[in-house]
């Protein structure tokens, strides 16, 4: 996984509740085996008209939206389909961190797995931001310090220290947990005896 | 300290836990489908990985098969590619499949109840968010992304956070015409889609323990829509004896000691939970949603709601986009607004019970004219059940379609789907945008509703068709 850098870009806002895993990419597209690839076709229903042709005043057809990295959304951003194709359309597209008040959980942690740092504001500072969007100019998020710069403002946000670690070291989930490998196999000894059931097929 | 059920299966799995609550849980069940595993297969070959227990793992092919006749195969390339990589990735990694003309063949969380291979007080976990099913056998059961996928298949554990407690108690008697669809609607009507966020449900009470295991798992599969990961129902002896004989449950004198475990797996009374929510069965109708979000619910007799009276801005805003999309009007009744389609299926109302509920209201009658009905049954075993019953000369003598088992119109994966603005009574789990379809306009109902709707030509009361 790639490591987490801090980013300066003008963020894009799509002030929209519930935005679901459908809308981020609709099911036409899961039918690649692949990861890459997904950013054209992310947000597809509201991006382009019934021809294939992009609908102008979509903001992420925009300058300089369309070179966005930074998404501010409504609140439950990602609920409904479990999908990664999700995260990985956003992340070709280029958004590297996601803005709302809050997140449903699959999606939430999906973006972990993948680079992109999903940011939990109140709504009050989420309308500060995406008033300041509207000015079209960078601002920065460094995660190292937990922090959002604009203008002269900033904004403090929490994070899991663990995630965050993931995130900045680029660490991979898979070969961490298989440094607990004994401890998985101590498991599995107990766990054909308690509940050999469980084995048993 | 006392526990709740969602706590003792997760005391009973933990396998490491860091200082901050992070934890590794063992997974006892992994279903897999074609859709979110290509790519953790990927990167299990890329790392020079294997699965670690391909016996506690089943796959099947499901979201994109066509559910028209299969001796010809899979007429769209990339939908082939998808089922054909996902029966290369099983037998390279020796995973058990049931490929698309296996009878056994049917939608994931349809096949694992129906296999036994879903067991009460387990961890299941698959690459879809439907997985809360299985909650309905006592198990803790979430949905899970690709990486996770990949993660459980080299590990066969997950590194999770431990979620708060939520539990819902329904009590009383369902009214007649009323079923678990209705409740769960009715439920999500109430939290709200984000409701749930952050906790597991265990869904209570002695309207809950009277449903049959079918009914439960219709309750358990839309806990996600409430935007809980998982929800849960105490195991009894209903679930013992359906589960009893069934090709993967325990044998001999494993289903003694399973059964012994398995009775013991409930909530303590003094157990805590952090939210309560408490319904009684006599306030619940039959639902229908108006929007497109299953939150958007109201019942049959209602009417659609007005923006201008809220006075939450959010809210206003998304429940105008939501009527522009859905083409409706504020104020009109519910019972007046035609469709088009009635899809009967999925894995939230696809199960034999959900078909002899829907044949019993079409029986004798006939599909309204403008009205293109289809059936699409959860599984091949359903399927065959349903055949031996009668219930598809029922659905064919009346105008139904009676399909091969898949996803189907439920996320319109393969080529059955809405076309804009097409309108559907379907008695799937998610009226989002374009969710069957291009600008189709999904109503969620009970398999009786989708079976009175496409009897009358609009929405209508399933209660008018009952004697
Ligand atoms: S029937 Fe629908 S909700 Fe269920 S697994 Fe298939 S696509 Fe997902």
């Amino acid at each position: 996984m790639q490591k987490f850098k801090t980013i300066k870009s003008i963020p894009a806002h799509l002030p929209i509740v519930n935005i679901d895993t459908d809308m981020i990419i609709p099911k036409q597209f899961l039918k690649t085996i692949k990861r890459t690839g997904l950013g054209k076709n992310l947000f597809y229903e509201m991006r382009y008209n019934e021809k294939g042709t992009p609908i102008e005043d979509f903001i992420l057809n925009t300058s300089p939206f369309n070179d966005s990295k930074i998404l501010i959304a409504g609140k439950n951003f990602g609920c409904g389909s479990s999908r990664e194709h999700a995260p990985w359309a956003l992340l070709d597209f280029g958004i590297t961190c996601v803005i709302s008040s809050s997140y449903a959980d699959i999606f939430y942690n999906n973006c972990f797995k993948n680079g992109i740092l999903p940011i939990v504001l109140p709504e009050a500072k989420i309308k500060e931001l995406s008033e300041y969007s509207k000015r079209k100019e960078e601002i920065i998020v460094n995660l190292e310090e937990q922090k959002i710069t604009f203008g002269n403002n900033e904004i403090d946000f929490e994070i899991d220290q663990f995630k965050k670690k993931c995130l900045i070291e680029g660490l991979d989930d898979i070969a961490l947990s298989l440094e607990k490998n004994p401890k998985i196999t101590e498991f599995e000894k107990k766990l054909s005896t308690n509940r050999p059931w469980i084995f048993n097929d | 300290m006392s526990k709740t059920l969602y706590d003792k299966i997760w005391d009973d799995h933990l396998v490491y836990t860091q200082d901050d609550g992070t934890s590794l849980l063992y997974v006892d069940r992994h279903l897999v489908h074609e859709v979110t595993s290509p790519q953790a297969f990927e990167g299990l070959r890329n790392s020079n990985r294997k699965v670690r227990q391909p016996n506690l793992t089943l796959a099947v092919a499901d979201h994109n098969v066509p559910t028209s006749d299969r001796s010809k195969g899979i007429s769209d390339e990339e939908s082939k590619l998808q089922v054909e990589t996902l029966e290369k990735n099983c037998d390279e990694f020796g995973i058990k499949l049931f490929g698309m003309n296996d009878k056994r063949q049917g939608i994931v969380h349809i096949i694992g109840p129906e296999q036994g291979f879903t067991q009460p007080g387990s961890i299941i976990v698959c690459g879809d968010s439907h997985t809360a099913t299985h909650g309905a056998f006592g198990s803790l059961a979430f949905g899970i992304g690709t990486s996770e996928v990949e993660h459980v298949l080299a590990t066969q554990t997950l590194v999770q956070k431990k979620s708060k407690n939520f539990r819902i108690k329904v009590d009383g008697k369902l009214s007649i015409g009323v079923t678990s669809k209705d409740v769960i609607l009715q439920i999500i009507g109430k939290i709200g889609t984000a409701g749930g966020t952050g906790y597991v449900i265990e869904y209570a009470g002695s309207l809950i323990s009277s449903l049959s295991v079918e009914q439960r798992m219709t309750i358990c599969n839309m806990t996600i829509e409430g935007g809980a990961r998982a929800g849960l129902i105490e195991p009894d002896e209903k679930i013992f004896n359906y589960l009893n004989g069934r090709p993967m449950s325990p044998k001999k004198e494993n289903w003694d000691k399973a059964l012994n475990y398995w009775s013991k797996l409930k909530s303590d009374d003094d157990a805590n939970f952090d939210k309560e929510v408490t319904l009684d069965g006599k306030d619940i109708m039959p639902m229908v949603t108006w929007g497109t979000s299953p939150q958007d619910v109201i019942s049959i007799d209602g009417r659609i709601p007005n923006p201008e009276n809220e006075a939450d801005e959010d809210r206003k805003n998304s429940i105008e986009r939501s009527l522009k999309y859905m083409g409706l009007k504020p104020g009109t009744a519910i019972k007046d607004v035609k469709i088009d389609k009635v899809f009967i299926g999925s894995c939230t109302n696809g199960r034999i019970e959900d078909l002899r509920d829907a044949a019993k209201i079409v029986k004798n009658k006939k599909v309204a004219q403008h009205v293109y009905a289809m059936v699409v049954p959860g599984s091949g075993l359903v399927k065959q059940q349903a055949e031996q019953e009668g219930l598809d000369k029922v659905f064919k003598d009346s105008g139904f379609d009676w399909r091969e088992p898949g996803c189907s119109m439920c996320l319109a994966m393969n080529a059955d789907k809405l076309k804009p603005e097409e309108r559907c009574a379907s008695t799937s789990n998610r009226n989002f945008e374009g969710r069957q379809g291009r600008g189709g306009r999904t109503h969620l109902v009970s398999p009786g509703m989708a079976a009175a709707a496409a009897i009358s030509g609009s929405l209508d009361d399933v209660r008018k068709f009952q004697n």
